[in-house]
């Protein structure tokens, strides 16, 4: 508390306050942030985190995340004396805007947020601007039990390389979910043009979050997939070329959708969170959900009804990867990491797999695990709501990052008015 | 004593101003930590480049007059038919704590309310609807138009108007012009909007501004209420300062500058219509007319004051219920099973975020009060009545839109090295909660009659005990009350509190605002309805506590 900025404090309450303020704004300067391979041992990382509190800054729109890092918290402070202190956030994209301010600030050290969950987008505008911190995962151990070869998003997150920037610590799938006690399986659309004529026959029962929100683009993205003519073209950056010709179709069958939607395709709600809400109102009967224990994790906290089911789509769905991020001016650095490597504790991973807890499959390999972890990620009895092993279809990649801006600044262009 | 205006006016203003600035830099494209070193338009093209910016205008002033002309009309209505019958003292003793209920309980609640799953279509489903499902077509919250949002802030604003009027009616003599006008054969409204209206009106102005700037540039309520696709001015302007694409906070700046201008001009045209509008009214009070449609309008106004009362108290009693519904779906009207749950999973961290919001509002409504008795005691000791420059001055944090200069403030906050921290979200609060005591107290301390003190001081005792010993207990009620609204204020704060607090500073406010664009009501629920609580808890403490300090002295409380 009572460092020499403090003295400032006493300064700016002088006659010239608002000079001196608006000088300092005037000639901030920007100091290069450079990034630098962690390269202490595990045993001097732990030693230092000890009696850190770590600021993990998260989206806190879901309860049971919330809890999840309330638990991880525990653990930590537990096992090596790490507290943890959850950040909420209502869009990640906060924690970037804060980074962004300590450095417009000139603030490179003791900064205020230590740890990010983050991926895609928001971690590629941090790692453009050289803000983070790292490479640090192969300073981790449990970094070592990492599915890096099949589960491919762990080391390519929206087609950017990871580089050791950021940590995994879940698995994410498309899956829609509907309401078995209206719908049969049998009448489930399983492709994209499937899905439009499902939501004509069904009327302001479909809709998805807003574009802006990364759930609500997925839902474009996953059309898209199918749609596009070459979807290869998919993992490499959106040009104005490949753009236009690769969505024309997209936007064609956006029009049909859009007016059988709920509300009739003008408003969207905000979050996942807050789609799964119409759907348990009953003002919906189908969303789209990045997790394919939605159905089950949404039953067992009661926030839909027994009754919820989760599909794929014949050709496959989206997936990705949850990572966390240190900013490079973190002020509890060690205590982040300790915390990065906590989450991909055996322990932690099965914790989190468990659809009554999140249900997010695990980012391990569950190879290079000893038997008796392995036996913490087998299935519980009792849990409804599950996809069936190998129902969902295979996990297609993220596209490239461009794609997603521009299907946003799009789909605002046309449909924002 | 006297540096308190002073440094009281430093303390308020200072963040605004430098906020102002902080703001206006990047809107001209000077933020050098990601690459604005030089002037430029680039910010504005971008604002008007955004699909759909002419509707968020155009939005957010429709919902700011909307709120404001209804709000108003409504509390007039209400006030003329109201005012001289022996209900409305206990009545306002009703208002009041509606007052200290922050937005976005209020906004929440009335969101299930209104909703086409919502309480009121459950409450007559399927029984009088047929609807065993919630009606599909049926867009009743956050609508296009913003009529939701207006509905929402009508909740709030026309008990804040209708107090605002009986304040202003305690200074004229409105019963005894009440009678002249019943003996020249004028109804009960028609008499009051004729004579009583116009000497009150001055009185309202700035309140009615605070409502105009508040309703036109709210940030939390338009979360919650208003569309999205495009959203009001100042929910753009949020969204953008929360973009992950760094560029975007010039044309953020640009739109929370454009959001101080919209709120300007809009305030100018008000003064301009008031114009016309006493115009109009000169000419209406000339014919002469006794009974005209006016009283049937009053009367319609009159009801809406108590449907909205009726739909504030509702929407917190919804949320109430929520935090101990166990599953409650469509179309059940009341839960299928009660229990505590709830509150025991998220009692270990309510309380902490109970802790941060109670010591804010504590600590920021003490200081706001004892420097205002201090601004007050000084100018009194000085014989100095504040001018209407004061008062302007006193409502400048009311007036200047949140967003315009909060994003400023923050990075002044991040200089000082104290961003993210208690003081700085206290200090931010400071800000807000200062004009309203301030405000609240004047009033009862010109009141008091002055020669109180001065028989005091014949007594022989010293200007400081003059002022403990006589001023400050004779104005224990007010004083109370003042105490209490500052404390609600600062409960409220959410822009504030995001930005100074760096996300790391939760509030019941915070929180809430998060967890209504995530989807659990339950948990929702004992969030508003703690938030809703909190300064309703504080508020009747300070009407009791002076009736307990003198209950050996009659009249005091």
């Amino acid at each position: 508390m009572r460092n020499p900025r403090t003295t400032r404090f006493g300064v700016a309450r002088g006659s010239n306050a608002l000079r001196a303020l608006a000088s300092s704004l005037l000639f901030l300067m920007t100091t290069g942030a450079t990034a630098a391979p962690e390269t202490r041992s595990w045993d001097a990382i732990t030693a230092a985190a000890r009696g850190q509190t770590v600021y993990w800054n998260a989206w806190a729109g879901d309860e049971r995340t919330n809890a999840f890092i309330a638990w991880v918290g525990d653990e930590v402070k537990k096992r090596h004396g790490v507290t943890v202190q959850q950040v909420n956030l209502k869009d990640t994209a906060e924690a970037v805007t804060r980074v962004v301010s300590e450095k417009t600030a000139g603030r490179d050290r003791d900064g205020s947020v230590d740890l990010i969950w983050i991926n895609g987008p928001n971690f590629w505008a941090l790692k453009d601007k050289g803000l983070l911190h790292g490479p640090f995962t192969q300073a981790m151990p449990n970094y070592r039990l990492v599915d890096v070869t099949n589960k491919r998003s762990n080391v390519v997150d929206f087609t950017v390389p990871v580089d050791g920037l950021e940590s995994p610590w879940r698995l994410a799938q498309v899956v829609y979910v509907y309401d078995s006690a209206r719908h049969r399986p049998e009448g489930l659309p399983r492709s994209i043009n499937a899905l439009l004529e499902w939501s004509r026959a069904n009327p302001g029962r479909l809709t998805h979050p807003t574009v802006r929100n990364f759930l609500g683009a997925t839902f474009l993205k996953q059309a898209l997939y199918e749609l596009a003519p070459t979807p290869d073209v998919l993992q490499s950056p959106a040009t104005e070329a490949t753009f236009a010709a690769t969505t024309a179709p997209l936007w064609a069958w956006y029009d049909k959708l859009r007016p059988t939607l709920w509300g009739a395709g003008k408003e969207f709600p905000e979050s996942g969170p807050a789609q799964r809400q119409l759907l348990n109102d009953g003002e919906i009967d189908m969303l789209i959900a990045f997790n394919p224990s939605e159905a089950a994790t949404a039953i067992a906290n009661k926030l839909l009804p027994p009754t919820a089911r989760v599909f794929g789509m014949a050709n496959g769905t989206i997936g990705n990867t949850s990572f966390v991020a240190i900013p490079y001016n973190a002020a509890h650095k060690e205590g982040a990491m300790v915390v990065a490597n906590f989450l991909l504790d055996p322990v932690a991973q099965a914790r989190q797999q468990d659809p009554t807890v999140l249900g997010n499959a695990t980012v391990l390999d569950l190879a290079k695990l000893s038997e008796a972890e392995r036996a913490l990620f087998a299935p519980r009895a009792g849990v409804v709501g599950l996809p069936r092993p190998g129902e969902l279809g295979r996990v297609l990649l993220e596209p490239h990052a461009s794609w997603m801006t521009r299907i946003t600044a799009e789909w605002e262009k046309r449909y924002s008015r | 004593m006297r540096l308190a205006p002073p440094l009281t006016i430093t303390l308020f203003l200072v963040p605004v101003a430098a906020g102002l600035i902080g703001t206006a830099l990047p809107a001209f494209g000077v933020l050098p930590a990601i690459g604005g070193r030089a002037f430029s338009l680039e910010a504005w093209r971008a604002l008007f480049a955004q699909p759909g910016v002419l509707t968020s205008i155009r939005l957010s002033v429709q919902i700011g007059l909307l709120a404001t002309v209804l709000s108003l009309a409504i509390a007039l209505s209400f006030c003329a038919l109201m005012a001289e019958r022996a209900a409305l003292r206990r009545l306002s003793a009703w208002i009041s704590p509606m007052l200290a209920t922050p937005h976005v309980a209020v906004a929440v609640g009335f969101a299930f309310l209104v909703a086409p799953s919502g309480w009121l279509v459950r409450l007559v489903s399927p029984e009088l609807t047929g609807w065993d499902r919630p009606p599909a077509g049926l867009v009743t919250v956050r609508d296009g138009a913003g009529l939701a949002m207006v509905a929402g802030l009508l909740l709030k604003e026309v008990p804040y108007l209708a107090l605002m009027t009986l304040a202003a009616l305690n200074q004229v003599p409105h019963r005894a012009l009440r009678m002249s006008t019943a003996a020249l054969g004028y109804r009960a409204a028609t008499g009051w909007f004729k004579v009583v209206l116009p000497l009150v009106y001055s009185q309202l102005r700035l309140p009615i501004f605070a409502v105009l700037a508040f309703s036109v540039s709210t940030v939390e309520v338009g979360l919650i209420l208003a569309p999205g696709n495009p959203p009001p001015l100042a929910v753009l302007a949020a969204r953008w300062f929360a973009d992950y694409d760094l560029q975007r906070y010039f044309a953020a700046a640009a739109a929370a500058l454009l959001q101080l201008l919209v709120v300007v001009a809009l305030l100018a045209s008000w003064l301009a219509a008031e114009r016309i509008a006493a115009r109009l009214g000169t000419a209406w009070c000339e014919r002469g007319v006794r009974i005209g449609w006016t009283e049937g309008l009053a009367r319609i106004g009159a009801a809406s004051g108590a449907v909205t009362f009726a739909a504030g108290v509702a929407a917190i009693a919804l949320m109430l219920l929520w935090s101990f519904a166990d599953a409650w779906r469509f179309p059940a009207a009341l839960p299928e099973q009660l229990g505590l749950a709830n509150w025991r999973a998220q009692g270990p961290r309510v309380l902490g975020v109970v802790a941060d919001t109670a010591s804010l509002a504590l600590c920021t409504a003490l200081v706001a009060l004892l420097l205002s008795i201090a601004c007050l005691e000084s100018e009194s000791r000085r014989d100095h009545p504040p001018t209407r420059h004061a008062m302007w001055l006193a409502y400048a944090p009311l007036l200047v839109p949140q967003i315009a200069f909060l994003y400023g403030f923050q990075v002044v906050l991040v200089q000082l090295g104290i961003d993210g921290r208690w003081l700085a979200v206290a200090w931010s609060h400071f800000v807000f909660v200062l004009p309203y005591v301030f405000l609240s107290l004047a009033d009862p301390w010109h009141a008091l009659d002055v020669r109180y003190p001065r028989s005091a001081a014949a007594l022989g005792v010293t200007p400081w005990q003059a002022l403990w010993r006589v001023r400050v207990p004779m104005l224990a009620r007010p004083l109370g009350v003042a105490f209490a609204i500052g404390f609600a204020v600062s409960v409220g704060q959410y822009l504030p509190t995001l930005f100074a607090g760096a996300g790391r500073i939760a509030t019941l406010t915070t929180e809430a605002v998060t967890l209504s664009s995530g989807g659990d009501r339950r948990v929702l629920g004992v969030y508003t309805f703690l938030q809703a609580a909190l300064p309703l808890v504080v508020y009747l403490a300070a009407l009791i506590a002076p009736a307990l300090w003198f209950r050996h002295r009659k009249g005091m409380a």
